[in-house]
């Protein structure tokens, strides 16, 4: 029996949960296949991967309920109890950003000064291993949140904006400011894409990584100006000028980062232009108050009042609509996603001023979107936590390091990206033969033993753990799904943890 | 079928498979190496004898040369210094005519966009015209190329390797005993038998297992009690090694150039990132050995200069024209080649930069022709619509 006549009869013999998806499905998108995997294949594309869990929930609230509640998640976390115990332990949790960077600072300060070779030498290594700890903690947040987490689709999105306003952590002191800045983005991850871009451009993270924080009347540091019309907006090539950048880089003169608790002196007449915001200020001394002429539009010099303009002027530009719908297309749809539906998106965010769930309310309700489910290649994040979720389920592990490894090994660890342009969303870019290589070697670790996820922070022996891949949601759905050929093969394996191996190297784990 | 094994009967069945007859020089080598941010061209090679330069680069610029001031520039000839960063490196190389520079080289991109114009020199393709993104040169140079056998070595695949089958990648810096055994690795090819990434999987094995085996017994048999090198100098020997033995076609990259602040001048930022780059090539060439050596060509490129002038920062922001470098044993060098023009205010591009009169692609299309001797309808299928301009490099 072939396998979709094989997934047919599935459906046919399995009444109950399977008929309640494909009932669904077919009532909210008539293009919708009506196979046993349908709702699953929904699920991968639009969470960190199945699980049992996120299957029986989405199974009960049916599609379009699911989807409202993803779109419109509450504020609070809801994550499980463990999980959220783990992050509360966190340093990073306990710490508010000022504070953290202001007593590093005075660190660092103090073991430059530090006489002693030796001393300084210890006490510099102290500071950087503070620093080390604390990307460590972030993306530890980061994976917990995106294993865990019921509203999926939010964390999804905060990857995605990191990504599309990416930092890297290696750059001065931005490992104490990576966690506070996925925040601040996550704060907005389905919101107004206007306001998410004022998330970044008010973050020391970003104001560092793109060097504003050097860019003053006199001193123009024209790098931020020109990656938030390439990358953040509008995109390369979409009419804009040289001159356009050095504007904006006018109008960005003066926003920057302060560390000291008082604001800077400035005449009189400016002392009401000054803006603080924890560490982030915007300085009037530095600031260029001659008039400025972005993409047609003369902005008047009056202090911070300019920099809301432009954000106004550059979110409402049709390139950054056409630009994010582009770029959310080929995250969620297809690497050369059709441009009718990527008009449709764009149409939306016009006509509702960037809302970006309405946006992926269009998208994930095209016949394209739905065509396309299960035809997207994982990149590394999605690969890894998609086997982890399936092999664990609502079981927390203790220890996200090896997971840590594996992105770091695959090339696309948390705010590991060095340039501002973010890892690609493109399958070419992660299925060349080095990484099917690596991915192999990552789904053996997996798939053989617990691999480290349950080694306590503390310390200590392993807690007893091993992958269940073969779980309920295996045989209600996934074996559905699988191919004659893989399914030959992996009536080869000789031993459970081979099978494990063998399940997450093939070509149907691949893709979402 | 391994794309090796495929490469060997289409070296038996030429006609059917298309391939050229070029000149048979199996034994050249070629990496090149792009410099991943727009590194500062004009404080690497310096043109010291331009006023203006030291009067736009107040607090960066290099020092004209002078054999008493150890942070001068070393002396090219009468125009260009080298900056004293690679003194101890590649200043040697240069004495022995075996490292020459390209000046006012790079592309007719004027985004001063990184990614574009990155994008542009690996795809190859002509500015303006749509990109196909899934032809980059170096593919495309692979298959124009009898017995060519390419590697990136970097953890993705690069745009300039698309297109051209699975050609093999690998992430050098961190290479460690499969895991992933033989009968498992068999297994897994099974499931993808006529599946899209049939022959990447087939490839990532097969390259994985020769990379471990030539690195782990360079690991045995050499520095034994040495200090490992780290970092690119690291990179750079692991690919010596394997370019000696096994690959000819190779393409690394290194970043950490994009230098808006605080760049330095002979000492600092940029005088470090060039010392661990010196340092790399040379161990490299060490690697290699003296035969391979010199059969071997580097290209060393990046997406475009930098300003001009210094910025606020002691930096400098997105410029356009660069300078390029070649080096080896086969290289005709101790030399700066290509068209120049003196360095002054009038002659910025855009009272900015530096302008562009040699472009890579014409660069490259000549190197390529003498290289492996390919006839002018070959460079058309690598680098379309351009025609090669031939310097005697090599």
């Amino acid at each position: 029996m072939d396998a979709p006549f094989a997934a047919l009869a599935e459906t046919m013999l399995r009444p109950a949960p399977i008929a309640a998806i494909f009932w669904c499905l077919a009532a909210t998108a008539a293009q919708a296949t009506p196979s046993s995997s349908a709702g699953l294949q929904l699920l991968d594309r639009l969470t960190f991967g199945a699980s049992t869990t996120t299957y029986a929930e989405f199974e009960r609230l049916g599609f379009d309920h699911w989807l409202d509640q993803q779109l419109r998640p509450p504020a609070s976390d809801d994550l499980p109890a463990d999980a959220h115990a783990e992050i509360a332990a966190l340093l990073l949790s306990q710490q508010s950003l000022p504070d953290r960077v202001r007593v590093l600072d005075a660190e660092r300060r103090f073991a430059d000064a530090l006489i002693d070779p030796d001393q300084r030498q210890i006490a510099r290594r102290n500071y950087q291993q503070q620093l080390n700890n604390l990307a460590k903690e972030a993306a530890t947040r980061s994976l917990l949140r995106d294993l865990y987490s019921p509203d999926q689709l939010r964390e999804v999105m905060t990857w995605f904006w990191l990504n599309q306003f990416s930092v890297h952590q290696g750059k001065a002191n931005l490992r104490a400011m990576v966690g506070d800045y996925e925040d601040a983005i996550r704060a907005h991850a389905l919101g107004r894409f206007r306001d998410l871009v004022e998330s970044t451009l008010r973050h020391p993270a970003m104001l560092r990584y793109l060097d504003n924080a050097e860019n003053a009347v006199g001193h123009l540091n024209e790098n931020y100006a020109r990656e938030l019309m390439e990358l953040h907006t509008m995109g390369v090539g979409s009419g804009y000028t040289q001159k356009d950048v050095q504007e904006l880089a006018r109008v960005l003169t003066g926003v920057g980062i302060d560390l000291k608790p008082e604001g800077p002196r400035v005449r009189p007449d400016r002392a009401a232009d000054i803006v603080r915001d924890g560490v982030f200020e915007f300085n009037p001394n530095r600031h260029d108050y001659g008039d400025k002429t972005l993409l047609g539009h003369v902005i008047r010099g009056r202090g911070f009042a300019e920099v809301e303009e432009a954000l106004d002027i550059l979110s409402r530009q049709p390139a950054t609509a056409q630009r994010v719908s582009q770029r959310l297309a080929q995250y969620f749809v297809a690497d050369d996603p059709p441009p009718a539906l990527v008009a449709a998106m764009a149409a939306t965010f016009r006509r509702s001023d960037g809302d970006i769930a309405a946006v992926l309310r269009t998208m994930i309700r095209s016949d394209a979107f739905q065509a396309s489910l299960g035809k997207k290649f994982k990149d590394p994040l999605q690969y890894a936590l998609s086997a982890v979720r399936l092999a664990y389920g609502d079981r927390v592990i203790l220890n996200t390091g090896p997971i840590q490894g594996w992105l770091a090994r695959m090339g696309e660890s948390p705010y590991g990206h060095e340039t501002p342009d973010g890892y690609s969303l493109t399958s070419e870019a992660w299925d060349g033969p080095g990484q099917m290589a690596l991915r192999f070697e990552v789904a053996r670790q997996i798939g053989t033993g617990s691999a480290g996820l349950f080694r306590p922070l503390a310390g200590g022996a392993d807690a007893p753990a091993f992958p269940q891949l073969q779980n309920a949601l295996y045989f209600e759905a996934l074996q559905g799904a699988i191919s004659a050929q893989t399914g030959v093969t992996l009536s080869k394996a000789v031993s459970s943890g081979e099978w494990n191996t063998l399940f997450l190297a093939s070509p149907e784990f691949m893709e979402r | 079928m391994r794309r090796r094994d495929v490469l060997k009967i289409a070296a038996s069945a030429p006609l059917l498979v298309g391939r050229a007859w070029a000149a048979p020089r199996t034994s050249v080598r070629l990496l090149v190496v792009f410099l991943r941010g727009g590194y500062d061209a004009a404080n690497v090679v310096i043109p010291v004898s331009s006023d203006f330069y030291y009067e736009v680069r107040p607090t960066i610029a290099i020092a004209r040369p002078d054999p008493a001031n150890p942070a001068a520039a070393l002396p090219l000839d009468a125009d260009w210094g080298l900056h004293p960063a690679l003194k101890d490196s590649l200043y040697p190389l240069w004495h022995a005519g075996q490292l020459a520079f390209t000046p006012f080289a790079g592309t007719d991109d004027m985004t001063r966009s990184h990614f574009e114009t990155q994008d542009t020199i690996e795809l190859g393709q002509p500015v303006g015209a749509s990109r196909n993104y899934g032809s980059g040169f170096l593919a495309r140079l692979a298959g124009a190329v009898d017995a060519a056998e390419p590697i990136a070595f970097t953890d993705q695949l690069p745009l300039a390797f698309h297109g051209g089958g699975a050609l093999p990648n690998m992430a050098i810096a961190q290479v460690g005993k499969p895991g992933v055994d033989a009968r498992e690795a068999a297994l897994i090819e099974e499931m993808y038998r006529g599946a899209a990434l049939q022959s990447a999987v087939s490839e990532g094995f097969a390259v994985r297992n020769e990379v471990y085996q030539t690195i782990s017994r360079e690991m045995q048999s050499a520095n034994r009690g040495a200090a490992s090198p780290k970092g690119f100098e690291l990179s750079a020997r692991r690919i010596g090694t394997l370019m000696r033995d096994r690959f000819n076609l190779a393409f690394v990259d290194v970043g950490g150039w994009d230098t808006h602040v605080n760049e330095g001048g002979a000492s600092g930022y940029l005088a470090g990132r060039l010392s661990e780059l010196g340092r790399g090539l040379c161990g490299f060439a060490d690697e290699l050995g003296p035969g391979a050596w010199r059969d071997t060509v580097v290209v060393l490129i990046s997406e475009f200069g930098r300003t001009f002038r210094e910025n606020g920062d002691k930096g400098a922001d997105h410029g356009h024209g660069s300078v390029y470098w070649l080096l080896g044993g086969a290289v005709r060098g101790g030399r700066l080649a290509g068209e120049q023009v003196r360095v002054s205010r009038e002659t910025l591009n855009q009272d900015r930069d530096y302008a562009v009169l040699t472009d890579y692609r014409a660069l490259m299309g000549g190197l390529f022709g003498r290289l492996y001797g390919l006839s002018a309808q070959r460079l058309g299928q690598v680098f379309p619509g351009v025609a090669g301009k031939d310097l005697g490099l090599v």
